[in-house]
């Protein structure tokens, strides 16, 4: 009696993961499609668009048109070649501030996992510490302990971003620690660098490498949310967030602030449509801990 | 505890790194001009005075409610935070709410249709939300449903001219009701709805991913079948057996993305003119005022480490074979 009742619905399900896995396909191509765009748009700036971000050349807050296909703005820029520029602020920005932190947050991740002890207590403690601050407020702090700017701006979300790949990576680190594999190796007269880059490393870079894809989008979102407030990029500079701010202040020109905040949204958008399909992909297990960041 | 020292101590190393002068920041032109005037300043905010030493005073006063005084506002941080706070309790409590009672409904949605367009069309939306810049949502929230549909007032808690009534809770919409104000109340509900929907984006497309993946983990359960097999009515199985097994790790994710609001509510309020803490902490962080900041960043802090040990509790409660050691 069973079996009839049950056939029918496993071969559904294995029909719907053929199918779950198919149409998550479209939405990993549109990413790569998005993210590749926005970075040939960064590269080939100057030949896309003409002029320069900075140049007042045109009668201000002209609406869009096809001469000025996103307007321009109130000292008369080109809105458009602004939001192109922005790219190679915010992109170029936001890999080396991940990267920054994965390099920074494995490292004493991995220590803390592989020695524990004292050194465990210590790198652990200090992720509890931030962990404790909502990101953007903690970032605020640090900014104004640093002075506002780019530059500063980059360094705050790094210390804000690190403890998350320290987690990860302490938490994969000690799961593989202890394994038959990695005793052998050191059995075998390897050294502790070796048996973590050798054994170790391979377990931790796929979890660590979505992580990092998803972080690239909140990056994004919150490099441009200190600018916006003032505490990262200044005016002049084509940076989305301080353009944004800049179109606020003039609310019946739409366009001033509405395209930039569509590149953020667009880029961020590639970033998670790749980290999510990534994470689907590569690893279902430790998806726990990188719900943590991602908030 | 050892966590509330941390928490005070990186609050206060990071204000006291300042390279910026605070005394320069709020007298301007007169601390060029007048140097008694700077260290009158100075010995006032107790600046001239060495720093471990600043800071065991702050955490002494601490101790007693004192989180030291505004450099800008000239009054006690703990007065600015009170009048501040509950304006940002309301409108995240209200942004909450939303993201449960949206991001819980539309995850079931999607689990329940798996694969089919609904889920689809939900995962797109979802993951857009949460690509979301706020910041700009809310520009363009504000710039659309206020400036080009007159549908919403423009910021602030109430109308010009408008009183709240009272303070009993120092939720304006709350108190109106408790006063059986009724013009008050649309006038405070028509007031929050924009800026704690825009603020409850990001995390009703967070719950609503988060539910979808529970409920689907739970649906494959034996006893899920055999709810279904007695024949008991599909809402009773989602709500009584799918739903309460789901939502513990749900309830968990919705007490981190509480920071996430809190994050928010820095963006939304500065925005919305809301007179809350996330709109003080900018005044606050853009003017180096020390005092003020190490308040909203400690302020922010326990409510957050408060928010997630409620959350643990909570376990108990829906699922009572854990329990809070």
């Amino acid at each position: 009696m069973s079996l009839p009742l049950a056939l029918p619905r496993q071969l559904s399900r294995q029909q719907r993961s053929g199918l779950s896995s198919a149409w998550r396909q479209p939405l990993a191509l549109a990413g790569i499609a998005i993210v590749v765009s926005w970075i040939l748009l960064a590269i080939l700036a100057p030949l896309i668009v003409r002029g320069d971000p900075l140049a007042q050349d045109f009668p201000r807050f002209l609406p869009p048109s096809p001469q000025h296909w996103f307007g321009t703005d109130g000292v008369g820029r080109d809105v458009l070649t602004r939001t192109i520029y922005g790219a190679r602020i915010s992109i170029p920005l936001a890999l080396l501030l991940v990267s920054l932190s994965l390099l920074t947050g494995s490292l004493l991740g991995a220590l803390a996992g592989y020695f524990g002890g004292l050194v465990d207590e210590l790198v652990m403690r200090a992720a509890d510490l931030v962990f404790a601050f909502p990101t953007l407020i903690l970032a605020m702090a640090v900014l104004a302990a640093l002075g506002p700017g780019l530059q500063n701006a980059v360094l705050a979300i790094v210390v804000v971003a690190w403890p998350a790949y320290a987690r990860v990576v302490r938490g994969l680190v000690m799961s593989t620690r202890g394994a038959d594999y990695v005793n052998a190796t050191r059995l075998l007269g390897a050294s502790a660098r070796r048996a973590l880059v050798i054994d170790v490393l391979p377990n931790v870079a796929g979890p660590v490498l979505v992580l990092a894809t998803l972080d690239l989008g909140a990056a994004i979102l919150l490099l441009s949310g200190l600018s916006f407030l003032g505490l990262g990029a200044r005016p002049p500079a084509p940076e989305w967030g301080s353009m944004i701010a800049t179109g606020a202040q003039t609310f019946n020109f739409w366009w001033v602030g509405t395209f930039p905040g569509l590149a953020i949204l667009t880029v961020v958008l590639g970033f998670n449509f790749l980290g999510d399909t990534l994470r689907d992909a590569l690893d279902p297990r430790t998806s726990r801990d990188i719900r943590q960041r991602v908030l | 505890m050892l966590l509330g020292v941390g928490i005070t101590f990186v609050a206060f190393v990071l204000t006291h790194l300042v390279p910026g002068d605070p005394a320069a920041a709020n007298l301007g032109q007169r601390a060029i001009a007048d140097p008694a005037a700077v260290a009158a300043f100075r010995a006032h905010y107790g600046l001239d005075k060495p720093l471990p030493q600043q800071y065991l005073i702050y955490v002494a006063n601490l101790a007693h409610g004192d989180f030291g005084e505004s450099q800008q506002s000239h009054r006690p941080v703990r007065d600015d935070l009170a009048e501040y706070v509950p304006a940002t309790l309301e409108l995240s409590s209200t942004a909450i709410a939303i993201s449960l009672v949206f991001g819980i409904g539309l995850g079931v949605t999607a689990a329940m249709n798996r694969d089919r367009v609904v889920d689809q069309v939900l995962r797109v939306i979802t993951l857009a939300g949460v690509s979301m810049p706020t910041f700009w949502l809310a520009l363009v929230a504000l710039y659309i449903v206020f400036f080009k549909l007159g549908w919403a007032p423009s910021g602030g808690r109430l109308d010009p001219g408008q009183l709240p009534d009272g303070h009993v809770t120092g939720f304006y919409t709350i108190d109106a009701l408790l006063a059986g104000d009724w013009p008050t109340f649309t006038s405070a509900v028509a007031h929050i709805l924009l800026p704690a929907s825009v603020l409850a984006l990001y995390t009703v497309s967070l719950l609503t991913r988060f539910t979808r993946a529970s409920v689907l983990e739970v649906l494959g359960n034996d006893y899920i079948r055999a709810a279904r097999a007695k024949g008991l009515p599909e809402r009773i199985v989602i709500v009584r057996h799918i739903l309460r097994a789901a939502l513990v790790p749900v309830i968990t994710v919705a007490g981190v993305a509480f920071g996430s609001l809190l994050t928010g509510t820095v963006l939304v309020e500065t925005i919305f003119a809301w007179p809350g803490i996330g709109q003080y902490a900018y005044r606050s962080a853009t003017n180096l005022d020390l005092p003020a900041i190490m308040g909203v960043s400690l302020f922010v802090a326990v409510v957050y480490i408060t928010v997630n040990f409620a959350v643990d509790l909570l376990y108990g409660i829906i699922d009572p074979r854990i329990r809070v050691g």
